[in-house]
């Protein structure tokens, strides 16, 4: 069989989504399809386009992305910490593991009426929400990663004179990375979903806050640009987290030879 | 103790073993064995797979503690001389995160490191490879790696736990070969454990035997080197060794077995 030739393989995953968006126009223009369920795709892009030009698309954005971002250090920096210490040390696994992995079996949107309680509406809530989602998957992958390190190597490390810090920094934490990393992957995700949620309840700002603010006036075309965006921020945080998979685990037999 | 790669090689370790004992829970792997080396000698261990023989060498590696009995190497506590000792081990136990280089400087703190390093490369024909990924590597390959790493800590005791076993018939030759021009050139001592008693015969000036944790042959090799592999001479001793390892293992073989002696 022929391979397929470079050119098809750059077209070939655009054609699904181009036909669909084909039929999409044609069924607004011809009237089948209610501007109220969904408006044509020229009226979404020119409502981007409205919203971009008048600045407040990039405000909201902004605004989402540092709460993301914000949720995330202060979850993932915990969950690294943490994990670390469980990983590394018996007597911290043995203090802490247990607890964890109780308040793991909560799902982070279950606290939603808590959380009001406790913060509000404010800013902290929001903060609260997407930190303790995205702890988990980078806590366990931590844990986990230490732990599955090959014992081999940490023996050959010693017997070669290395102890402590050296040994960490060698052995432990590189042998650990592809796990930290695959749960950092999972947060990435998570980030996005709960900040989405956080911002619907309630906000002043943000892009949860544009499309809540867009259903009341029936502006489906803004609601839409909304959807897009958390598609099109999902992706960017996916394709920041492979970047950091290409350059860290270049030794990687599965990443060789892939240009970073 | 100066290690420069180009200073002369320090002298071997001398090796002496009395009485040692090594009990896992009720298990006794090493019965009150007792083995002196000389400086510089090569020994090969051989036995059947869960002999003791393995847990010997680790015991010389410092890797476990024996239960009771002596271990000197060079007239002192093993535990003073672990600088002194290097092991390699059945799998090369690379760093897969670390380049060829970095992991032959691995636990080198000197400021010289990268060129010990390089030196220590090019004596196992590895210097083109020194930037690669240990996965782009073939088997033995990784293994010369290792060697290459053990060497450039100058250790005046190498342990070798089966390094070759993984390795295909050529490779193996090919590193025999290698590990016998490195030790004639270095004059390290030598502790080979394997279970392939023709490569004992290749390489080693004495070959044990361990049996049910005690050492129960101990059979002077006197060839010249470069071995043959093919001499009758050669063939002789590797028969008669391999006898009396399997005689254990068979007691109902009155006599050996006339194609192994022949």
């Amino acid at each position: 069989m022929r391979a397929p030739s470079l050119t098809w393989r750059a077209i070939a995953p655009w054609i699904v989504p181009l036909a669909i968006l084909l039929a999409w126009e044609a069924s607004s223009r011809s009237g089948w399809l209610s501007v109220r369920i969904l408006p044509e795709p020229l009226a979404v892009a020119t409502a981007f386009w409205s919203l971009l030009a008048s600045g407040s698309l990039l405000h909201d954005v902004a605004i989402s992305t540092g709460r993301a971002l914000g949720g995330l250090a202060i979850g993932g920096g915990l969950g690294l910490v943490l994990g670390l210490l469980t990983g590394t040390f018996r007597s911290a696994e043995t203090l802490l593991d247990t607890t964890l992995q109780m308040i793991r079996n909560v799902p982070a949107l279950a606290l939603i009426p808590l959380v009001i309680l406790w913060f509000g509406i404010d800013e902290a809530a929001k903060l609260f929400l997407v930190a303790i989602g995205v702890f988990f998957p980078i806590y366990l992958n931590t844990y986990h990663g230490i732990r599955a390190v090959d014992a081999g190597l940490i023996e050959m490390a010693r017997s070669y004179g290395l102890q402590g810090w050296p040994l960490y920094r060698e052995v432990i934490l590189p042998g650990a990375l592809p796990s930290i990393l695959v749960g950092l992957r999972f947060s990435l995700g998570l980030m996005w979903v709960l900040l989405i949620v956080a911002e619907t309840i309630s906000a002043q700002s943000g892009i949860g806050y544009m499309t809540m603010n867009a259903r009341e006036f029936l502006q489906t075309d803004v609601v839409l640009v909304g959807v897009l965006l958390y598609a099109l921020l999902g992706k960017l945080a996916d394709l920041v987290a492979r970047g950091l998979e290409r350059r860290f685990l270049r030794w990687n037999p599965a990443y060789l030879g892939i240009p970073a | 103790m100066q290690r420069d790669w180009t200073a002369p090689p320090a002298a071997g370790l001398a090796l002496r073993l009395e009485g040692l004992r090594k009990q896992f829970g009720a298990r006794t792997v090493l019965d009150g064995i007792g083995i002196g080396v000389a400086p510089g000698e090569f020994v090969a261990i051989v036995g059947r797979s869960g002999c003791g023989k393995s847990t010997l060498l680790r015991l010389l590696a410092g890797l476990e503690s024996p239960t009771s009995g002596q271990l000197l190497l060079g007239g002192a506590p093993a535990a003073a001389r672990r600088d002194d000792v290097r092991m390699m081990f059945q799998e090369p136990r690379l760093l897969p995160w670390r380049t060829v280089i970095q992991n032959v400087q691995l636990g080198l703190d000197a400021a010289d490191a990268p060129a010990r390093a390089r030196d220590a490369l090019a004596h196992v024909g590895l210097a083109d490879r020194a930037n690669d990924w240990p996965s782009v590597l073939s088997g033995g390959q990784r293994q010369r790696v290792a060697l290459a790493r053990a060497l450039v800590h100058r250790p005046r005791l190498l342990l070798l736990d089966e390094p070759l076993g993984a390795l295909d018939a050529l490779t193996r030759i090919e590193m025999q070969r290698l590990i016998e021009s490195v030790w004639r050139e270095l004059r390290f001592t030598a502790v080979l454990v394997t279970h392939d008693v023709a490569e004992a015969v290749a390489l080693a000036d004495r070959v044990l035997l361990v049996e049910d944790g005690r050492a129960t042959l101990d059979e002077p090799i006197p060839l010249a080197r470069p071995r043959a592999h093919g001499a009758a001479a050669f063939a002789e001793l590797e028969g008669r060794i391999l006898a009396r390892v399997l005689q254990e293992t068979w007691p109902q073989l009155e006599a050996p077995h006339p194609r192994l002696v022949a």
